[in-house]
């Protein structure tokens, strides 16, 4: 018999009068100490399904039509909140995708991993604390026994995911589920939670549900895996049958949206356009009553970079390493100290008023389509902005032509000038964002991890589109991202930065063939195999 | 060209002004209140101890326009008409006609002929009574909405420019020019302002304009700390670093980009500055302490109601008047608020 048996599940949310439904007529098993994944793009309904496990969906606005859940032949649908606290976070307990906010900031590490144990097992209070170091071991949390009575701010993201598996494991489950739960980190850490979950599957005998849009790690981690469209399974099989021989049409798209498009020769490249030599960030540290400055911290650290026209730089390296920092100075939008050079001439003794009519040279792509389009601005107006900035004579049908024009270069209906953004998806957006920074032809585009936000085979389609627009107008590209695969396919060059140093720079294929620094193999060892030494 | 871009906004316009109807309550608040509004405007018309027009000896004659002295209609002194005197009365109707107002009564009317003693209760001639002066309440209220609702709007008018620029500013730059402010604000809201006021209207004679000059020196400081915070919030947003790599002015950046951003949070709260603003003078005219005496106010009716507990209607008139206004307002700015918001477009 299977641990947990799914059968017929729907999910609808109702807002108002709209009703979505999210989850359509879904079937599923689970056996015992079988790892399971739900594959999907965002919006396939397959955060839904984990939570109406749990029946975590919020009440009076999610509602199930129909279906069952069997727990080891025991009906969960329809029971009592008492029955089901039983169950949750005892027998099936869940990790999030957000380690930031999954942990309550008010509360220490051991109060919060002891209140299951607390609930479920009444152990006394010397138990749980014995309890809780022993889980945080296992964990592998450095310095276990020193961290009980850490907060969550004083732990980095890692380590909060550590912390939150020890809370889903602390009564050792039957079943976890995972939500995405390494979305949210760097490769390294990726690898090194994805490790302990393979290792706490085995050693404790559990089933794990995992959830995710990262075939990769379906790969890497699942027996089994499902493929989710739309709040249905198009797919159901084994992990190598599925990915050796889909079946459905939705699979093999999935599995084929890989970046076909082929980078510009390097014979071909254009001249100079920026150069960077010893360029510095650094932050101030204030301290007193009166804000002395009393020290600061280097962000950026002597990097030199020199890009080319349709050249492309990938910039890696982990969070708070000072790749956006890097970015950011290079086109001055924050003050840093050494050589900037744009097109040859010296840009950073520039006042700010006289950069200005440089600006229109050198944009940016931000990661967050979300956040880098004004929710109160039209598509037109804000794909505009840059016009009426640079060249506000402009009379207002050339302008409506430009806008016309850059929202065709990134494959955008010119009718969508009068929306706003809320009424696209993502990758639309990003497009949008593209259109904005295009339409002043630049030379120079900065792009700040521009589709780490994104489903795997739309960032394919965003991709491919900055390369056939770096061909056309022989773009300089500096690409910063943490996801070194991407870098693999899109970069001619690549620069390695660990906190604000460059560890390592060179052309793409020998650092991936023969990475010399420890670091850079440590990374891309995590990143390609999903392992760590 | 021109008409395109006039065809643009004006779908926008549209499709705001679509949003509003679609929230039911707040449509019909505003219809209630622009008709009130609309009768309040016109109280000359509505409520006056003038007739609109008198035929008199085949002439025609416009008191609401021109004074008239009792010779003119075969009396014996050269005084102001009294259209309520029973001799004048008397005399016109021998030789024509007049056509009085719905209610034939200034808010400062004294009906002389009343057959009850002020304050008297609802009847024919006074649909809500009077006070105990003899004046009409139905007319006070008409012309006593009015100057609130004119008072309100002109105060929350003023107060929000100014809330909304200090707040911009110093959220916008942040700071020492924020922390310098802040200071400010914080030494500036903890002047006692009920005191100041009846300190400054027992030595100047108040009036509309002062009353409002005072009151705005205070009333301004409710809406800069949500606008500042907006801005703290919204300027370290994608798009105003995406703008500033445009090479858009700071000035731009602040009208253009994180105003419009901003102005959700004072769109909600501006229909309880509007209430405030109309309590404020409400509750300075109850004191005694507002406008001159002799104007017509909600809060002197309130006052009223208070010193006549004996004739029930002076109060729960003035506290009906008062809380259905008061109603309207939020409902239509609640309504205003959701139109704005280009999220809520697909609801």
């Amino acid at each position: 018999m299977s641990l947990l048996e799914v059968r017929n599940l729907s999910v609808t949310f109702k807002t108002g009068v709209r009703e979505v439904q999210a989850v359509k007529k879904l079937s599923f098993d689970i056996a015992e100490s079988e790892a399971f994944a739900l594959v999907g793009e965002s919006g396939a309904g397959k955060s839904a399904t984990a939570l109406s496990i749990m029946r975590l969906l919020p009440e009076g606005r999610a509602f199930y039509p129909s279906g069952s859940i069997h727990y080891r032949g025991r009906e969960l649908m329809g029971i009592s909140e008492d029955t089901l606290r039983e169950v949750r976070g005892n027998r099936i307990s869940m990790i999030f995708q957000e380690p930031m906010t999954s942990l309550n900031p008010l509360h220490t590490i051991e109060k919060q991993i002891g209140e299951t144990l607390v609930l479920h097992k009444k152990l006394s209070v010397e138990e749980v604390r014995e309890r809780t170091a022993e889980l945080l071991n296992l964990v592998q949390l450095q310095e276990a026994h020193t961290r009980l009575n850490a907060y969550p701010h004083q732990l980095s993201g890692g380590q909060r995911q550590r912390v939150m598996i020890a809370m889903a494991l602390a009564n050792e489950p039957e079943l976890l589920i995972a939500d995405e739960p390494t979305t949210a980190l760097d490769v390294t850490i990726q690898a090194e939670i994805l490790s302990l979950l393979k290792k706490f599957q085995s050693q404790f005998k559990m089933s794990l549900l995992l959830i995710t849009h990262d075939l990769e790690v379906v790969r890497k981690m699942a027996d089994r895996v499902a493929v989710m469209k739309s709040g249905e399974i198009v797919e159901t099989g084994k992990i190598d049958e599925v990915f050796e021989n889909p079946r459905h049409e939705y699979t093999k798209y999935l599995l084929s949206s890989e970046l076909k498009e082929v980078l510009p020769e390097p014979e071909t490249l254009g001249e100079e356009v920026i150069k960077s030599d010893n360029l510095s960030v650094a932050f101030p540290i204030y301290r007193g009553i009166f804000r002395r400055k009393r020290g600061e911290v280097r962000a950026v650290d002597r990097v030199s970079v020199a890009i080319r026209g349709g050249q492309t730089v990938g910039l890696v390296g982990e969070s708070g390493s000072g790749k956006t920092s890097c970015g950011l100075a290079l086109l001055r939008l924050i003050p840093s100290t050494g050589s900037i050079k744009f097109m040859g001439e010296e840009v950073q003794s520039l006042k700010s008023g006289d950069i200005r009519p440089l600006r229109n040279q050198m944009q940016i792509i931000f990661q967050d389509p979300f956040a880098s389009l004004n929710p109160r601005l039209t598509i037109g107006q804000i794909v505009e902005e840059g016009i009426r900035v640079h060249y506000p004579r402009e009379p207002k049908s050339t302008r409506n032509r430009m806008i016309a024009t850059a929202l065709g270069e990134v494959d955008l209906e010119p009718e969508y000038m009068n929306r706003y953004p809320h009424e696209f998806s993502g990758g639309e957006r990003q497009r949008v964002c593209i259109a904005r920074a295009l339409i002043l032809k630049p030379r120079f585009l900065v792009l700040d991890e521009p589709t780490s936000s994104l489903d795997m085979s739309v960032q394919t389609q965003i991709l491919t589109l900055l390369i056939e627009l770096q061909k056309r107008h022989n773009l300089a590209y500096l690409f910063i991202t943490h996801d070194l695969r991407v870098v693999r396919v899109l970069s001619h060059e690549v620069l390695v930065i660990k906190n604000g140093h460059v560890v390592e720079y060179g052309p793409v294929e020998r650092i991936f063939n023969n990475p010399r620094h420890p670091y850079t193999k440590t990374l891309i060892k995590a990143a390609v195999d999903m392992e760590i030494d | 060209m021109k008409q395109k871009k006039a065809l643009l906004e004006n779908s926008q316009l549209v499709r705001r002004f679509n949003n509003f109807k679609s929230n039911k309550r707040a449509y019909i608040s505003l219809y209630i209140f622009l008709s009130l509004f609309i009768i309040s405007l016109l109280a000359e018309v509505v409520a006056n101890d003038k007739p609109l027009l008198i035929r008199f000896n085949a002439k025609f004659y416009f008191p609401l326009f021109r004074n008239y002295v009792e010779t003119d209609f075969g009396g014996d002194l050269e005084l102001e008409v009294d259209y309520h005197d029973p001799y004048i009365h008397d005399r016109i109707a021998e030789n024509g006609w007049m056509l009085w107002p719905i209610i034939p009564y200034k808010f400062d009317t004294i009906d002389y002929a009343l057959d009850v003693p002020a304050p008297a209760p609802p009847s024919r001639a006074h649909w809500l009574g009077t006070d105990d002066q003899g004046h009409d309440v139905l007319s006070q209220i008409i012309y006593g909405f009015r100057i609130s609702v004119i008072f309100g709007l002109v105060l929350t008018f003023f107060s929000s420019i100014i809330g909304v620029s200090a707040g911009a500013v110093q959220g916008y730059f942040g700071g020492r020019v924020d922390l310098i402010f802040q200071r400010f604000i914080e030494m500036w809201a903890s002047i006692p302002s009920l005191y100041l006021i009846i300190i400054i209207t027992s030595i100047v004679r108040p009036s509309f304009g002062l009353l409002l000059i005072v009151l705005l020196l205070f009333r301004w400081l409710s809406l800069v700390g949500v606008v500042r915070a907006e801005f703290l919030r919204v300027r370290n947003f994608e798009f105003v670093k995406a703008a500033r790599a445009l090479g858009v002015r700071n000035s731009v950046i602040i009208y253009r980009h994180i105003l419009p951003n901003a102005m959700v949070a004072t769109f909600t709260f501006l229909p309880f500055i509007l209430n405030a603003s109309i309590i404020a003078l409400t509750s300075l005219d109850f004191l005694g302490l507002g406008l001159p005496p002799g104007s017509p106010s909600l809060g002197r009716l309130l006052a009223q109601g208070k010193a006549n507990l004996q004739a029930p209607w002076l109060g729960i008139t003035s506290f009906v008047v008062l809380s259905v206004l008061l109603s309207l307002l939020v409902f239509i700015g609640e309504g205003v608020r959701d139109a704005f918001d280009p999220r809520r477009n697909l609801v």
